[in-house]
C-alpha cells in the first residue's frame, strides 16, 4: 500500500520534472515565435540575474549579511573574462578556462573585501560594502593609465564568445534540421549554469555550512557560543556568493562582447538585492521568481508608449518616465501587500502571518 | 559518575579522587570604572553541580562570559581540565569542552527544534561545501549520525513532539530545554546553565531538576546561576555566592545560607 503510494509519489514527480525540462528546452522557441526575438535575448539575461540573485541569497539571504557591494563581483569576473579572451591583452584563452579563473579571482576578492567588514552588521555593513563596490567601478574606470589595465570608460571590445572547438556559440547554427541561433544557443548554456547554482545553493542550503550561516543570521553571539566559527564562516559566505557573481560576469562578457565600468554601478547591486527581496529572502524559487519578474518587468513597461497610443492616439507620458514610476508603484506595492516576498518560504510566510496575528 | 546525588556530601569537599575540571584564579574584569569582577578564584570539579550566585548584579552572568570568551578579561587565568581557555574565541572554548545556555534564551528563531540542535553537532561535525554539495560518502554518514543523535537529545530533554516546530513557537518551558539540548549536542564536559529554571512554574522546575540530576549522574559536570533557593539548595553539591564582583563565599549550601556575609548581601546589612 505504502510503496505503491510511494511509487506513485516519485512517478508524478518524474513527470513534473520532465514537463519543466521539456518547457524550458521549448521556452526560447515559444518566446520567440509569440513575443519576437529580442524577448529571447530577455531571458538570457534573466537567466544570468538569476545566477546573481542566488549568489547574493547566500551572502545576504542565508548568512544575513547586507551586502551592497556583489556588482563589484559580476565585474571582476567579466574583466578576467575580457582580459584573457580578448585582442585587449591579444590572449585568447578558451572559456573553460577562463570562467574558473574569474569565479576563483571573484571568491578571493570576496574573502579580502569581506574581512574587514566582520565585525559590522545591518547598516554599517551595508555602506561599508557600497563603498567597496564603488571602489572596485572607480579602480575600472581609472586603470588604463599609466599601463592600460581596463582600458578606462571606453571598456573591452571584441570579447570572445563562448566557442567549443570550431562551433562558436554566437553564431547561427542548423542542428537536428532547425536554425539555432546565437542567442538560443547562449540560453542553453546559461541554463546549464543556472541549474548548476540552483543545485549548489539547494545542496548547501540543507547541510552543516547552510545551517551554520542561518544560525549566524539568526543570533550570532548565539551561534558562536553554540561553536560555530563565525569568522570563517561568514568569509566563505562572502566567498561562495562572489564565486556565482564571478561566474555569471564571465558569461556577460562573452555574451555581450564588450564591457565597461558602466555596467557595474550600484543600481545594478541595488536591483539584485531588490530581487531577492521581492521574490523571498532565503527562499531558492523565490529568489529565481524574484529575478526573472525584475528582468522582464521593466522591458515589459516599455509597451505603454503603445498602450497610450492605441488608448488615446497620442503619448501623454514618455514610456522612459512611466517605466520606473510604474516600476516603483509595483515595489511599493510589494512590500505592502506581500512584505515576505512573492514566493516567501514557508518559514517566513508564518514569521510574518505570527507578526500580523 | 554512578548513582545521581540529590544531596551534597555533608563534608563539603569534593569526593575524594576528583580533579578540577574549571580552575578560575585571579580573574579581573572591569567595564570602565565599574569593577564587575574582581580577583574571582574558584574550583569545579568532575561530576558536581556546582552553583554560582548572588544578588542581582553581581557579576554572575560577567563571569559565565567571562568563562565562555564572549568578554576577554583584564587579568587571571581560567583553565579547563588544565588547558587554559581564557583569552580564546567562544568556539574554541566551546570545543575544549564549555557548553552553555542565556539567561535571556538565544535560540535559532527562525530554525526548527531539530535544526537548533543540528546546529549544536556543527563543531563536532567536519563536511566542507564539497562534501555538501556532492553528499559524499561520509557527508551522508555524518548528517545521518547527527539527526540521530539531535532526535534523540530532543527526547532526553522530553521535547521531541516539538522536532519539526521552529523554535520561537515553542512554549517557554520547551525553548529553555531546547536551549540545553543544543548544548549538550556539542558534546561538553562542563555545561554552564544561566538560570535556566527562570520563569519555569513548579511542574516544569521539578522536570529541570530531574533533567539535571540525569545530567550529572551520567557523569557531566554542571556549573548553574540561579535564583531559586529551594532548586539551588536541593542541587548544588558546592555553591559560590557573588556580591558586586567580589566571591563572598564558597561552600556546600548548607555552610554558605548561615554566613553572615551572605545574608548581608541578599537581606541588607544592618551596620552600614
Amino acid at each position: 500500500m505504502s510503496s505503491a503510494l510511494s511509487l506513485n509519489k516519485t512517478r508524478s514527480r518524474w513527470l513534473t520534472f520532465g514537463l519543466l525540462a521539456l518547457g524550458l528546452a521549448l521556452l526560447p522557441f515559444l518566446v520567440d515565435a509569440g513575443l519576437g526575438r529580442s524577448w529571447v535575448r530577455l531571458l538570457d539575461l534573466a537567466l544570468l540575474y538569476v545566477m546573481l540573485a542566488l549568489g547574493l541569497n547566500i551572502v545576504v539571504g542565508y548568512a544575513g549579511l547586507l551586502d551592497l557591494g556583489y556588482v563589484a563581483f559580476y565585474a571582476l569576473g567579466a574583466y578576467v573574462y575580457a582580459w584573457l579572451s580578448s585582442p585587449h591583452f591579444g590572449l585568447h584563452l578558451p572559456f573553460w578556462a577562463v570562467l574558473p579563473l574569474g569565479a576563483a579571482l571573484a571568491a578571493l576578492f570576496g574573502v579580502l573585501l569581506g574581512a574587514p567588514t566582520l565585525r559590522l552588521r545591518g547598516d554599517y555593513l551595508a555602506i561599508v560594502t557600497l563603498g567597496f563596490g564603488e571602489i572596485i567601478r572607480i579602480f575600472l574606470n581609472n586603470l588604463n593609465a599609466p599601463v592600460n589595465i581596463t582600458n578606462g570608460p571606453q571598456g573591452i571590445n571584441l570579447i570572445d564568445p563562448v566557442r567549443l572547438g570550431s562551433f562558436d556559440l554566437s553564431q547561427s547554427h542548423a542542428l537536428f534540421g532547425y536554425t539555432f541561433t546565437g542567442i538560443h544557443l547562449t540560453y542553453y548554456l546559461f541554463l546549464l549554469f543556472t541549474l548548476m547554482v540552483i543545485f549548489i545553493s539547494m545542496r548547501l542550503e540543507d547541510s552543516r555550512i547552510g545551517r551554520a550561516w542561518v544560525a549566524i543570521r539568526e543570533d550570532e553571539i548565539a551561534a558562536a557560543a553554540t561553536g560555530i566559527n563565525t569568522r570563517n564562516l561568514k568569509l566563505l559566505a562572502f566567498a561562495m556568493g562572489a564565486t556565482f557573481g564571478g561566474l555569471a560576469g564571465g558569461l556577460f562578457a562573452s555574451f555581450q562582447g564588450f564591457i565597461s565600468p558602466e555596467s557595474f554601478n550600484l543600481m545594478e547591486s541595488i536591483m539584485i538585492l531588490c530581487m531577492i527581496v521581492l521574490g523571498g529572502m532565503g527562499h531558492i524559487p523565490g529568489v529565481i521568481f524574484g529575478a526573472v519578474v525584475l528582468t522582464l518587468l521593466p522591458e515589459a513597461l516599455r509597451y505603454t508608449g503603445d498602450w497610450q497610443r492605441n488608448l488615446f492616439g497620442r503619448i501623454y507620458i514618455d514610456p522612459a518616465d512611466l517605466r520606473m514610476l510604474l516600476f516603483g508603484v509595483a515595489l511599493v506595492a510589494v512590500m505592502l501587500y506581500r512584505p515576505a516576498g512573492l514566493l516567501p518560504s514557508t518559514r517566513r510566510r508564518r514569521e510574518f502571518a505570527d507578526a500580523q496575528g | 559518575m554512578s548513582a545521581p546525588k540529590a544531596a551534597p556530601s555533608p563534608s563539603g569537599k569534593p569526593d575524594a579522587g576528583s580533579t578540577p575540571l574549571l580552575t578560575v584564579s585571579g580573574v579581573n574584569k572591569a567595564f570602565g570604572g565599574l569593577q564587575a569582577l574582581s580577583d574571582i578564584s574558584l574550583q569545579v570539579h568532575t561530576g558536581e553541580i556546582f552553583g554560582l550566585i548572588g544578588p542581582n548584579g553581581a557579576g554572575k552572568t560577567t563571569l559565565f562570559n567571562a568563562l565562555t570568551g564572549l568578554y576577554s578579561i583584564d587579568r587571571g587565568e581560567i583553565r579547563l581540565n588544565g588547558q587554559r581557555i581564557e583569552g580564546r574565541k567562544p568556539h574554541q572554548v566551546l570545543c575544549a569542552g564549555l557548553a552553555r545556555t542565556f539567561q535571556n534564551i538565544r535560540l535559532f528563531a527562525e530554525m526548527t527544534a531539530l535544526e537548533n540542535v543540528l546546529v549544536g553537532r556543527h563543531a563536532r561535525t567536519s563536511s566542507g561545501v564539497v562534501g555538501a554539495v556532492l553528499r559524499l560518502p561520509g557527508t551522508r554518514r555524518e548528517e545521518a549520525d547527527s539527526r540521530e543523535r539531535a532526535h534523540a537529545l530532543l527526547k532526553r530533554v522530553g521535547i521531541a513532539q516539538h522536532a519539526h516546530h521552529l523554535a520561537k513557537n515553542l512554549p517557554y518551558g520547551d525553548q529553555r530545554r531546547l536551549e540545553i539540548a543544543r548544548a549538550l549536542a556539542t558534546e561538553p564536559r562542563l555545561l554552564a546553565l544561566d538560570e535556566p529554571a527562570a520563569g519555569m512554574n513548579p511542574a516544569e522546575r521539578a522536570a529541570l531538576r530531574e533533567l539535571l540530576l540525569q545530567l550529572q549522574s551520567d557523569g557531566l559536570t554542571l556549573l548553574l546561576i540561579e535564583h531559586d533557593v529551594k532548586l539551588v539548595m536541593g542541587l548544588c553539591t558546592r555553591l559560590a555566592v557573588l556580591d558586586y564582583g567580589v566571591k563572598i563565599a564558597e561552600g556546600t549550601p548548607d555552610v554558605v545560607s548561615r554566613d553572615p556575609k551572605v545574608i548581608a548581601a541578599y537581606l541588607g546589612d544592618e551596620t552600614l
